[in-house]
């Protein structure tokens, strides 16, 4: 990694916060209890990224790619089996539950569900001000108010409803209210899990354009973890796509959508609709089903499926390399648009 | 770049309040409503019982061994000659104190217990499991029998009897409702902003669970009626002479075909409370719990 950043151009000055061969394997019985066989899935298999300050890295890939697994994983919302994250330089895996909930003021997470994480029973002045509390922020109930109100000014809110509760107000509105808990607290580095994939279209742009908004005015760093790649583009500055676990390339967001360098990020891209009918679709369509992370084929996880796939493919599997400056690749075969169409 | 630009700024309108459930769920309902006010004459009787008896429940008198019912024995007298009203007036303070200071008590140790292992899981669950399985394979009444005869009769131990027949039940379902309100997005939302866990399960986790174990507890507590009853029908429950439901039964069986009314009487009011608190368990679900009961 280190030997890599320093090849690098420097895109970016020291990052910000820093995952380095971040693993977790998720174990599971089969059975009844005796004799059952452990199967054993590597959700998120030793993933090593940076991301630098005011910068938004998208992490995009399939469902159950593991791209949700590395968030949590990134704010230590879930135990790594392996490998560490560096905020600032200090290791938050080797942090006690103490030192880690003091940790939480700089590293905040917003969620996918705006339904699911506000809690029913409680009025947006407490779900706000919950963070507060727990830092001592403001002195009184009367100054968290205040802050509170500020707090859904910015996150273009009427402060005169406080005191509602969350299923008082719509979709859009929440994903508000949650994004005003996370950035009570003046955090720098944010998680958004998959923020707008639950909103309208219509409101969707609306909530990316608060996110870039607050970035701008905070100097926040977003790891933005999607599906949707145009909201990728619209948001991210650089891009990494997983694939079972692992991350196959990453680079700049215009290397990754203008040359794609894994063919797997190709045929990721050809999926993404053409808005303009009259171009001829120039779809990839994979052949084969993704395999079960259970049983995961050995060399290159994307062997089974890649119009590409040699034997050595099947057999090595291929290390995430610098193709070019910036913008690395895990495959045997790199370069610009592998798959001919 | 202007954030103000918003879908709608009006909140859409509350959901009905629980006031309104309240008044739907109590006065629509005739059977509720008739629920409800047998327990408030049973509980006015059990708290103005030295105003109501006629004679003091206590007090024996040879000159009116197993009378019948007549004007100055409502409900006749026992094999001591004691008034049958009376003892029953008093016995309504145990009954009705024992159906609720029990599932009470059950339940805030069973929903303790059935929160840390549902929140903690792992081997604290498995021990709390395990032991709650072996108490929960004892039928409550045998269990309470075992117990009893342990401890031996008077109130308090009553109480804990009961209690101890209802605790792996709370814990249960105290330990299933937790297990899914910890998946719950906002559970991981609140670990994100740095709660610590005594909090989030105090705030968390417990208002979301507090009504499925509310409604047990007030089902429970005709169960509890009628469990004191049963053990003091047994012998090991309220101890003569003092009065509850369940000996004054006991005492009038050994003359049921000479007067049968303490036996009727008792009996009577056992089935009433105990009709009256089921149905008003099944009232406080549907306020609690709207989803559940449609």
């Amino acid at each position: 990694m280190n030997a890599q950043a320093s090849t690098r151009p420097a895109p970016v000055a020291e990052p910000l916060i820093r995952a380095e061969g971040l693993s977790k394997v998720f174990s599971s019985k089969t059975g009844l209890g005796f004799g059952g066989k452990r199967a054993d899935v590597r959700a998120v298999d030793t993933v090593s990224l940076e991301v630098a300050r005011g910068e938004t890295l998208a992490v995009v890939g399939e469902s159950g790619c593991g791209k949700s697994t590395l968030g949590r994983l990134m704010l230590r919302l879930i135990e790594p089996s392996a490998g560490k994250v560096l905020y600032d330089g200090e290791d938050l895996t080797q942090l006690s539950p103490r030192g880690m909930r003091a940790m939480r003021r700089h590293v905040q997470m917003i969620f996918q569900d705006p339904y699911g994480s506000l809690s029913p029973r409680r009025s947006v002045a407490d779900i706000i001000a919950e963070p507060m509390g727990v830092f001592g922020i403001g002195s009184s109930a009367r100054e968290r108010r205040e802050m509170v109100a500020d707090l859904l000014t910015q996150v273009g809110l009427p402060p005169r409803y406080m005191d509602r509760y969350p299923r008082q107000f719509s979709g859009g509105q929440r994903q508000r209210i949650g994004i005003a808990r996370a950035i009570a607290l003046g955090p720098s580095f944010i998680v958004a899990d998959e923020p707008v994939s639950a909103l309208d279209v219509s409101v969707q742009a609306q909530v990316i354009n608060l996110m870039q908004d607050l970035q701008q005015k905070r100097g926040l760093s977003y790891l933005f973890i999607a599906h949707d790649l145009a909201v990728v583009r619209h948001i991210a500055d650089r891009v990494a796509v997983m694939y079972l676990g692992r991350i196959v390339e990453m680079g700049p967001k215009d290397a990754i959508y203008r040359t794609p360098h894994h063919p797997y990020t190709q045929a990721l891209l050809s999926a993404a609709p053409e808005p303009d009918p009259d171009r001829p679709s120039r779809r990839i369509i994979l052949q084969g089903d993704v395999p079960s992370p259970t049983n995961m084929p050995s060399g290159c996880a994307f062997s089974s499926r890649c119009p590409l796939a040699q034997d050595i493919c099947r057999q090595e599997r291929p290390p995430l390399r610098d193709e070019l400056p910036g913008h690395q690749v895990a495959c045997h075969f790199a370069r610009p648009n592998p798959i001919p169409v | 770049m202007t954030t103000a630009s918003i879908d709608t700024f009006e909140p859409v309108s509350p959901a009905p309040s629980r006031l309104e459930i309240f008044r739907q769920v109590i006065l629509a309902r005739p059977a509720t409503l008739f629920a409800a006010i047998v327990i408030l004459i049973f509980v006015l009787i059990a708290l103005l019982a030295p105003w109501l008896a006629p004679y003091n429940p206590l007090a024996q008198s040879f000159l009116k061994i197993n009378k019948p019912p007549s004007a100055a024995n409502w409900l006749g007298t026992d094999q001591f000659g004691r008034d049958v009203l009376s003892r029953m007036i008093y016995g309504s303070r145990n009954s009705l104190i024992l159906g609720l200071l029990s599932p009470a008590l059950a339940a805030v140790v069973g929903t303790t217990l059935g929160v840390v292992a549902g929140y903690f899981g792992g081997i604290v669950d498995r021990v709390i499991s395990r032991i709650v399985d072996l108490l929960i394979s004892f039928p409550e009444l045998l269990l309470a029998i075992i117990i009893a005869a342990a401890l031996g009769g008077g109130f308090w131990n009553i109480v804990v009897v009961i209690s101890a027949a209802f605790v792996p039940g709370f814990a249960r379902v105290a330990r299933a409702q937790t297990m899914a309100v910890r998946q719950e997005p906002y559970v991981e939302a609140a670990v994100a902003v740095g709660v610590s866990t005594p909090v989030i399960i105090l705030r968390h986790i417990i208002p979301n669970i507090a009504a499925p174990i509310v409604v047990l507890m007030t089902l429970w507590t005709a169960s509890a009626i009628r469990l004191e009853a049963s053990l003091s029908f047994l012998g090991i429950g309220t101890q003569p002479p003092n009065p509850s439901w369940g000996n004054i039964i006991r005492d009038g069986l050994n003359n049921l075909f000479g007067s049968p009314w303490p036996v009727i009487g008792a009996g009577f009011a056992i089935t009433c409370v105990v009709l009256a608190f089921n149905v008003f368990g099944d009232a406080v679900r549907d306020i609690l719990d709207p989803e559940t009961a449609q």
